[in-house]
């Protein structure tokens, strides 16, 4: 199996650049996470770090490095340090089979915006994020403390629960488009409606379980600081806690390009075919819609969560598998009806 | 190339499918056996088998591991010293079960036969959902469809059991 | 008795099925987090940024001098029988000879200290002063490591030589 130098180049490229967009992306979320929470309690936010407070992320990954790095006594070494690795990891390989524009042309070498577009890459975005789970319930194992064991559980339970909603939610989505493969999807939408005329109900399941899977507002358990003693990260701290943190960031990031890429057509622009521009320039002006459609979902995850309280654990399992679920094959009936029909 | 990475897959495979056996604290045993999972998934991704290993992926890796790590976690059961020592039957029990299954393998794989395929021929398609899902809901509907009446049973019956008490409901 | 308009009775009624699905309620908690986006903030920023104090602000204390710089105080202890936090505590002397250029009155404090960790700054001992002589200033007591450095003595309440303002437009902070 020969690999032509040109296809490695191309690719290391795209991977460098997914990469480093959704870590800068991450990192700016936490900026504009206290910003928004700020703005919507009337204050105003960091603005001491640089100018309009932008260098506060550095300042914050400066300080995660600094601070004194504690591994209980008591804990499993090994495994403690392997928690937070996982989560961080599973969160950047998401990125993976996401098409963040369709092509350029250089001078006839076409170069996809895309790593690699699997023919089952909803499915690999799923077994990604269930592979995710191991990095809470193995941090929290690790720990040895009741508290983050507890906390464990409960994180892993309900990020179980709410994906089976989501699977469902996706294959009613499936069920429309006909294929597996995320860039053929997109693909589908620049010619088609969006898939959110199709799927309105999909999309609201879809929605709420990855604020679900994010551990957003109002499903925020798995880390409430308030009343249950943080949750499986109580016993981390430095940059072992940061990697939980921006974890979930990336996590966020990641689902917001999902949504938008599922529901919103992606990097599709409506009617810029009309406008008879050159392809390289429709690719740029798709990524940067698509990237619009990512950070509207992103403040819109910030939105709720600084107004929505936090949910009751029995609530959240109520809604989960006695609302989400139902409603979801509920969608997969009525989806089966329509193409029947139609 | 795809040789090399087979090997390695091999390789991490056999000691982590050892270590499950080996180890002594469950914990240990069931993430390693998570790995083997992941590294069967490998395995099929080279046979290019994607909807296959995936699955395998977000089932068994995904969700029936979490599932054990879950109750082993609860019930706390990473002091290996504390249990009691089983009976001498029950490891004449699982040695005769497991020397069974060993037998029987070796039967069915000594009938195989073995050969090259050439992936390159393969049909673009093959391993794809549409290709599995045909071949599921032609040739072995029957197979299929029982098998989903079996996890229905089964999701009832743990239902059931997980209720304390119906005459509560 | 109504006291405003926006009181409800509280009703145990059963939800209705729009009410049951929470979205309604959750798009308009929504649309109000949304408007405070664009209202005007009510952050300071502090050390380039002060508040205006209130014209009724009771910070320190201070003890007045007269116009020919004598200490108003004649030690009668009216302020500190009306301390509600018993923070003041004074003892008399009588002036001697020579001294009338210090005090104002024939008998004076010789000991004038207030509790500022007892003080509730109520502004009782300045409304029961019949001489005019303590005031509360605007200025704030700052924080000390010991205890023993927030009992203030008359090193510290008596009003400086050469500052005859009056006390309410006394203002270090202010420049």
């Amino acid at each position: 199996m020969e690999i032509p130098v040109e296809f490695l180049l191309e690719k290391t490229i795209v991977v460098v650049a997914v990469f480093t967009i959704s870590l800068v992306i991450a990192m700016y979320s936490t900026y504009a996470e206290r910003k928004v929470s700020a703005l919507l309690q009337d204050r105003i936010g960091p603005n001491r770090a640089g100018p309009l407070g932008l260098l506060q992320p550095l300042a914050d990954g400066v300080k995660f490095f600094m601070k004194e790095e504690i591994i209980p006594s008591s804990a499993n070494k090994a495994l403690f340090i392997l928690g937070p690795s996982i989560a961080m990891m599973t969160a950047c390989l998401t990125g993976a089979v996401i098409p963040w524009g369709s092509y350029l042309d250089f001078n006839g070498v076409q170069v996809a915006l895309q790593v690699t577009d699997i023919n089952i890459g909803v499915l690999y975005i799923f077994a990604v994020v269930s592979i995710g789970v191991y990095g809470v319930m193995i941090g929290g194992w690790a720990s040895n403390n009741k508290f983050s064991l507890m906390g464990a559980i409960r994180a892993s339970s309900q990020m179980i629960s709410y994906e089976i909603a989501m699977g469902l939610a996706i294959i009613a989505l499936i069920m429309t488009t006909g294929t597996l493969s995320i860039g053929e999807i997109v693909q589908q939408q620049t010619t088609d409606w969006w898939n959110i005329v199709y799927q309105p109900l999909g999309f609201f399941i879809f929605m709420v379980c990855s604020f679900a899977e994010c551990n957003r507002t109002p499903f925020d358990l798995p880390e409430c600081e308030a009343e249950l003693v943080g949750g499986y990260h109580t016993e981390y701290s430095s940059m072992k806690l940061g990697l939980y943190l921006f974890a979930e960031y990336i996590n966020m990031f990641i689902s917001s390009a999902v949504m938008s890429a599922f529901y919103f057509g992606g990097y599709d622009i409506p009617y810029i075919e009309t406008l008879n521009l050159d392809q390289n320039m429709v690719t740029i002006l798709g990524t940067l819609f698509f990237f619009t459609k990512i950070i509207l979902f992103i403040f819109l995850f910030m939105w709720v969560r600084w107004t929505l309280p936090r949910f009751r654990y029995d609530q959240l399992m109520n809604l989960g598998w006695k609302i989400m679920i139902p409603l979801a094959i509920a969608n997969i009936i009525i989806t089966g009806a329509c193409i029947l029909i139609f | 190339m795809a040789n090399i990475i087979f090997y390695i897959l091999s390789g991490i495979t056999l000691c982590s499918a050892l270590f499950v056996i080996l180890s002594k604290n469950p914990v240990y045993s069931v993430l390693s056996l998570v790995i083997t999972f992941s590294c069967i998934t490998g395995h099929m991704l080279l046979l290019s088998a994607d909807f296959l290993a995936v699955v395998n992926l977000i089932v068994y890796a995904g969700a029936i591991m979490v599932l054990f790590l879950f109750v082993i976690m609860m019930l706390n059961l990473n002091d290996a010293a504390a249990q009691p020592g089983k009976p001498f039957l029950s490891k004449l029990a699982a040695f005769v079960a497991g020397g069974l299954l060993l037998i029987s393998l070796v039967y069915l794989l000594k009938g195989q036969q073995t050969g090259h395929i050439d992936l390159s021929t393969l049909d673009n398609n093959f391993g794809s959902a549409q290709e599995l899902g045909k071949i599921l809901f032609n040739e072995f509907l029957l197979p299929f469809e029982i098998t989903s009446v079996l996890f229905l049973s089964a999701m009832i019956g743990a239902v059931m059991l997980g209720k304390k008490d119906l005459k509560d409901y | 008795m109504q006291l405003t308009n926006r009181s409800k009775v509280v009703v145990d009624k059963k939800m209705t099925f729009m009410e049951r699905i929470y979205i309604p309620a959750i798009l308009g908690g929504m649309k109000i987090t949304l408007s405070h986006l664009f209202k005007k903030k009510a952050t300071i920023q502090y050390p380039e940024q002060q508040r205006e104090f209130s014209f009724v602000y009771r910070g320190k204390h201070i003890l007045k001098r007269d116009e020919q710089g004598r200490e108003n105080c004649t030690a009668c202890g009216l302020c500190a029988v009306s301390c509600p936090a018993e923070a003041i505590t004074i003892i008399a002397d009588e002036r001697k000879k020579g001294e009338e250029h210090l005090y104002r009155e024939e008998k004076y404090a010789s000991l004038y200290e207030i509790n500022m960790l007892r003080c509730i700054f109520c502004g009782l001992c300045e409304e029961a002063c019949p001489k005019d002589a303590v005031y509360l200033t605007e200025e704030l007591v700052p924080a000390q490591y010991n205890r023993k450095d927030f009992i203030y003595g008359k090193d510290k309440l008596v009003q400086p030589l050469g500052t005859s303002a009056h006390p309410k437009t006394y203002k270090p902070y202010k420049k």
